[in-house]
């Protein structure tokens, strides 16, 4: 099958630097696990310039939590190749005390995903051209798809009368946030 | 348009920023826009996000796989039940789910009826920015149409949650399909007075043609898809790229543009509906008779009339409605092409009840990302008819 093939360049390409890679005849997805420390940028340049794999467009870019292991983090980059009509997706993983290299200048599409990734997780893109916060509030503070972040958040927001503005306050519920959780003792179904 | 900075004596000094939006009608919603000025000429655009942000990625981590579901209608508010589709393809290969080709058709059906009214908006909204009321009265009439369509298979105009993981939630009423092939008819012919008043139109031209001129370089690197990508000359579509459901069953063409520029995107939106009634009528003529949902009991809740007379059905349907079903621990991505470009869904389960991770791509937030560079160097009024043909819906940008 065709996917076999990009599989095989894919670990020619990149020998050395892949720690896991598996794929999905389904979807049509290849995943790659990239061990910590390789060069992110270069291993986009590779994908995106060589001409086997022509994966030109890079469509997403998010961060998952894992809370668990030492490096919560997997970044997850999507490319797609529209000549070869495949998906590929690359995780990397990280720590909340280092840094990624931001791939802005490789595919200029990054450049809000990683602002959001940096936004909801706090995850250090180095060498991005404009790292601001995009989704929250300004002057919000927290990193809020983060597991350890509460789904209530820490502040409040109204308008005050007698200020004349909006102002920001530690949250007060009234009723305990109630988390509904179903899951059966017994047998998954 | 905000205030305006008024400009000091010294007439040297020309630059100056001007704040757009968040509440002004062309702006789509909650746009707020920095612009930097140069005279009239857009030097910079520098757009501020997440007015309408609700945290809809951190909720779905907090709710069943059903529960979900209903977020998915309130992202793109005017493409309802292509989302819907999206996330129930991402749960079906998480569960390795098979669909029965009735839901299939209908599921195909509806996105295609969702993708008229999505573009009717897109379209008749645009003109109505540029200064072209008439269509925009049109269009919501026939709009109208269509969402009664969503109200006879599920109840409700807008916010349906008709399509759910194994299937849809309803088979579909009697009649409604011979009253979807009379509009296919009728709509034909509002189509082409839409056309008549726009794409010859000079007023329309003189402000489209050439504006927001997009090489097909760009919108590869800046991560466009669906009309975005095909006015700039790429043939990429989901539909036929990865074909989801019966897309596969179904022959249309895939417009293409030539000059990538704002005109070229509105023709193409026209096309696509066309194809999308002929999507429609292939699908009426073609429709199976048979199950509207999987019939793996473990995942799709039983009919009503089943839990009256079967002890099992009655379990799960408490056990469905209260713990959810659990899903394997796996990722998958789903992605389709929605209206307004490639929607995706990447779902990561732990094997609980709940998604670990759901990652939303919304095809507006990478499109609206482009605005700085698509409105370099045309004037203020220009922008505007930039965001309108980049069909920003704010509920997708800000999730």
């Amino acid at each position: 099958m065709r996917i076999e093939y990009f599989l095989k360049i894919v670990s020619l390409l990149l020998k050395g630097s892949i720690e896991l890679l598996s794929w999905s005849e389904r979807e049509n997805i290849i995943y790659i696990n990239l061990r910590s420390g390789v060069s992110l940028d270069y291993v986009l340049n590779i994908f995106k310039r060589s001409s086997v794999l022509q994966a030109t467009q890079l469509l997403d870019l998010w961060a998952v939590d894992l809370l668990s292991v030492k490096n919560r983090f997997v970044v997850n980059y999507l490319l797609v190749s529209l000549r070869f009509g495949f998906r590929l997706i690359l995780k990397v993983s990280v720590s909340p005390s280092t840094s990624l290299i931001s791939i802005a200048s490789v595919y200029p599409s990054a450049n809000w995903l990683e602002r959001e990734v940096w936004d909801m997780y706090g995850i250090f893109f180095k060498g991005h051209p404009d790292l601001r916060r995009i989704l929250t509030d300004y002057g919000f503070d927290g990193f809020p798809l983060r597991k350890d972040f509460p789904l209530t958040g820490y502040t409040e927001v109204r308008y005050d009368e007698v200020q004349k503005k909006v102002v920001q306050e530690p949250l007060e519920i009234t009723q305990e946030f109630r988390y509904f959780d179903y899951s059966s003792p017994w047998e998954k179904i | 348009m905000g205030e305006n900075i008024i400009i000091g004596a010294d007439a040297e000094t020309k630059h100056y920023t001007l704040n757009f939006g968040p509440q002004h009608p062309a702006a789509h919603g909650v746009l707020r826009l920095v612009l930097e000025l140069n005279g009239e000429v857009t030097e910079r655009a520098d757009p501020h996000i997440g007015l309408l942000h609700r945290g809809t990625e951190k909720l779905i981590e907090y709710k069943n796989y059903m529960q979900a579901l209903p977020y998915f209608d309130r992202l793109d508010y005017v493409s309802m039940m292509a989302q819907e589709q999206g996330y129930s393809l991402a749960v079906e290969k998480l569960l390795d789910l098979e669909v029965p080709l009735r839901a299939q058709y209908i599921r195909v059906l509806f996105a295609e009826l969702t993708r008229i009214l999505n573009h009717l908006l897109a379209v008749t909204t645009h003109a109505l920015d540029v200064g072209a009321l008439t269509p925009f009265l049109w269009a919501f009439e026939e709009r109208e149409k269509l969402m009664e369509f969503y109200e006879r298979v599920s109840g409700a105009r807008m916010h349906a949650a008709y399509i759910r993981p194994g299937g849809v939630a309803q088979d579909l009423p009697v009649g409604i399909l011979d009253d979807i092939a009379l509009f296919t008819k009728t709509f034909d012919f509002r189509l082409n007075e839409i056309e008549e008043l726009l794409s010859g139109n000079r007023i329309w031209k003189q402000r489209l043609v050439d504006i927001g001129v997009v090489s097909m370089g760009d919108a590869l690197a800046y991560g466009f898809s669906g009309v975005m990508l095909r006015g700039s000359g790429l043939a990429w579509d989901l539909r036929v790229a990865m074909p989801y459901d019966v897309y596969s069953n179904v022959v249309f063409s895939v417009p293409v543009g030539v000059h990538g520029d704002c005109y070229d995107r509105y023709l193409i939106r026209i096309e696509e509906m066309r194809q999308s009634l002929s999507i429609i009528m292939q699908c009426l003529n073609n429709i199976p008779q048979g199950h509207i949902r999987s019939d793996n009991k473990k995942v799709v809740p039983p009919f009503r009339a089943q839990m009256k007379y079967s002890m099992e059905s009655l379990i799960h349907h408490f056990k469905l409605y209260s713990e959810g079903f659990n899903v394997p621990e796996a990722e998958a991505y789903a992605a389709i092409e929605a209206p307004k470009g490639e929607f995706g869904v990447y779902l990561r389960s732990d094997g609980s009840n709940k998604p670990a991770r759901c990652r939303i791509k919304a095809p507006g937030f990478l499109h609206l990302q482009s605005l700085d560079f698509m409105s370099k160097g045309h004037l203020i009024a220009d922008v505007v008819t930039i965001i309108g043909t980049q069909d920003i819906v704010f509920g997708e940008v800000d999730r």
